[in-house]
């Protein structure tokens, strides 16, 4: 488990962002217990985005978002999440892509 | 006061935004292209494998200046388990044409060199701006766009939603649902670097040749999965991507699925010493020509991986945004010149247009393959893999057991595995779908 957070973090260090601190453009609802699909997000989402808290719910934080949209096919339809792209020029910023 | 007022706004600088708005642009029409990225490219993700054709027919001398990677001669098919693959290698000179018929190249440069194509031709391209919503009157006719930049709606006659696999404006708009799990992959791919002439001693190229592998077997863990494996000059790009809908149900990890990739004994050699520059993922369309959307409104009309245009079986899909971009550009530039109205009626000229082209024969050929691969995605990536690692190695390792009994234990292992009658209506069922 610590193994491989530690090898996406690394992964993601080589690309560059522009965080758009103070905006995430992606939030989770508030919730008890998660959904399956919002749970399987912890370890599905490419960037390792969302984790699951002490509290037992799913959080995200999208720093590293590389945008791709599997959370928002698997979980905007529910409501479990509002997904938004960044607003112009910030988030992942490929240099080969 | 009067309001400026475009021909057409095209959302997104991909492969389909950019043959649009060349297409209209350099028809005269007044063009404005919205892309949220830094520059144009800079969201973007693919393998990447060009077909010369498609662009040929939009930009005939783009081998003069396009950012070209290597110009294919090899191509390689693998199916793999845990320790070996079975392949299908198809190698030729022909290749070596004088224009040859398909290119690796790398996504960011090659977007903002076809961006430069398109301001030359006469396109105004705002970079960094977010499209947020379409602007609708009361009919319910796009009039145009709202943006994350201050001024309000920008207007146009007509939009063409050019915004990729995972658009906002044409789901928030109601014209089309978001794509199903099961009819999307999520790729996930690392540029390797290499010096140019180890990448061409390890795959046998010299100049410009280049050679890619695409593999399916138990790399995807019995998803509905591929990977990939193409050379760039001084690169390597490596993927795997696999059905959203297994990695939900599966909750595989699809960076540990890449590891085990690279790691597996006949890749691992090909990428050694290499240095990785980038991780990325995205989405891929996978559901064929059953979900293809609704593709003109009023006002409004819908290309490439937005329009789920994507052939999954022959792994195209930038092709097919670029050819449906060029013919809505050509559909729009026909409205225009005739002087009439972007109503639907007028626009539905763009899917009559592309019903004809090859985008649309092919897709409808493949029709049914997606949900065969989709709902026995174990035994075609997992179990035959497996079958045919074992009869290849059964027939070329040399034990002492006669032939006949070794030919015997093959066909045994495919009965035991999948029953005859399981063998047998697989073969049908794949045969049908690629009738
Ligand atoms: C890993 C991978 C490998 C692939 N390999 C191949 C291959 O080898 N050969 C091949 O032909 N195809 C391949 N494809 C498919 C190919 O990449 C796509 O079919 C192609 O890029 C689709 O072009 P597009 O213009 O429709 O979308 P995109 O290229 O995704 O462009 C959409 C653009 O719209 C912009 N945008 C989106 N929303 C907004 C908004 N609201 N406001 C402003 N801008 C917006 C985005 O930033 C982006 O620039 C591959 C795809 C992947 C993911
Ligand atoms: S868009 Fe992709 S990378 Fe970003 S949080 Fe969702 S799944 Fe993760």
């Amino acid at each position: 488990m610590t193994t491989s957070l530690v090898r996406i973090e690394d992964k993601l260090y080589q690309n560059r962002y522009l965080v758009d601190a103070g905006r995430p453009h992606i939030k989770v609802r508030q919730h008890q217990s998660p959904s399956s699909n919002l749970l399987a997000l912890t370890l599905v989402c490419p960037a390792n985005c969302y984790e699951v808290n002490e509290d037992g719910q799913v959080e995200i934080t999208a720093d590293g978002c590389m945008e791709c949209g599997t959370c928002r096919v698997l979980c905007e339809e529910s409501g479990d999440i509002d997904w938004s792209y960044p607003r112009g020029g910030f988030g992942v910023l490929f240099k080969f892509g | 006061m009067t309001v400026e007022k475009f021909d057409a706004i095209v959302v997104g600088a991909g492969m389909s935004g950019n043959a649009a708005a060349y297409t209209m642009a350099s028809r005269g029409l007044k063009v404005l292209q919205l892309e949220r990225g830094e520059y144009p490219g800079s969201k973007n993700v693919q393998g990447a494998i060009l077909y010369a054709n498609m662009l040929e027919t939009i930009i005939p001398d783009f081998r003069d200046d396009a950012p070209l990677e290597r110009h294919l001669v090899e191509q390689r098919f693998w199916v793999m388990d845990d320790t070996s693959h079975t392949g299908m290698h198809y190698r030729s000179d022909d290749f070596n044409e004088p224009a040859p018929n398909r290119y690796t190249i790398i996504r960011a440069q090659f977007d903002k060199w076809f961006s430069r194509k398109v301001r030359a031709a006469g396109a105004i391209v705002l970079c960094e701006t977010t499209a947020t919503e379409l602007a609708l009157d009361g009919d319910g006719k796009v009039i145009g766009v709202h943006t994350d930049r201050e001024g309000g709606i920008i207007h146009a006659e007509a939009v063409v939603l050019a915004e990729g696999v995972n658009g906002l404006l044409g789901t928030r708009a109601g014209f089309r649902k978001l794509p199903k799990p099961e009819a999307v992959a999520l790729a996930v791919k690392e540029m390797h670097f290499l010096p140019e002439e180890v990448i061409a001693e390890r795959f046998g190229l010299s100049g410009n040749q280049g050679c890619v592998i695409e593999a399916a077997g138990t790399i995807s863990r019995g998803m509905a999965g591929l990977g990939f494996l193409y050379t760039n000059k001084e690169s390597i790009s490596l993927g795997i991507g696999c059905l959203v809908s297994d990695f939900a149900a599966t909750m595989e990890r699809p960076y540990a699925l890449l590891e085990a990739f690279k790691g597996h004994p006949s890749i691992r050699p090909l990428l050694a010493g290499s240095e990785i520059k980038e991780y990325a993922a995205h989405l891929i369309p996978e559901g064929g020509f059953k979900a293809i959307p609704q593709l003109f409104g009023n006002g409004w009309v819908v290309v490439g991986d937005a329009a789920q245009l994507n052939n999954a079986v022959h792994r195209e899909g930038s092709n097919l945004a670029m050819t449906s971009g060029r013919i809505a550009g050509e559909a729009i530039a026909m409205v225009k010149s005739r002087g009439r109205p972007m109503t639907s009626e007028n626009l539905s000229l763009y899917k009559a247009m592309l019903d004809k082209s090859f985008v649309v024969k092919d897709l409808r050929k493949y029709k049914d393959m997606p949900a065969l691969i989709h709902t026995n995605s174990r035994n075609f990536f997992m179990t035959y893999p497996q079958l045919l690692s074992q009869a290849a190695q059964n027939f070329v390792r040399v034990d002492g057991t006669p032939k006949i009994e070794k030919e015997r234990a093959t066909t045994a292992a495919f009965v035991k595995a999948r029953s005859r009658w399981g063998l047998v209506s697989d073969a049908v069922r794949l045969a049908l779908a690629w009738r």
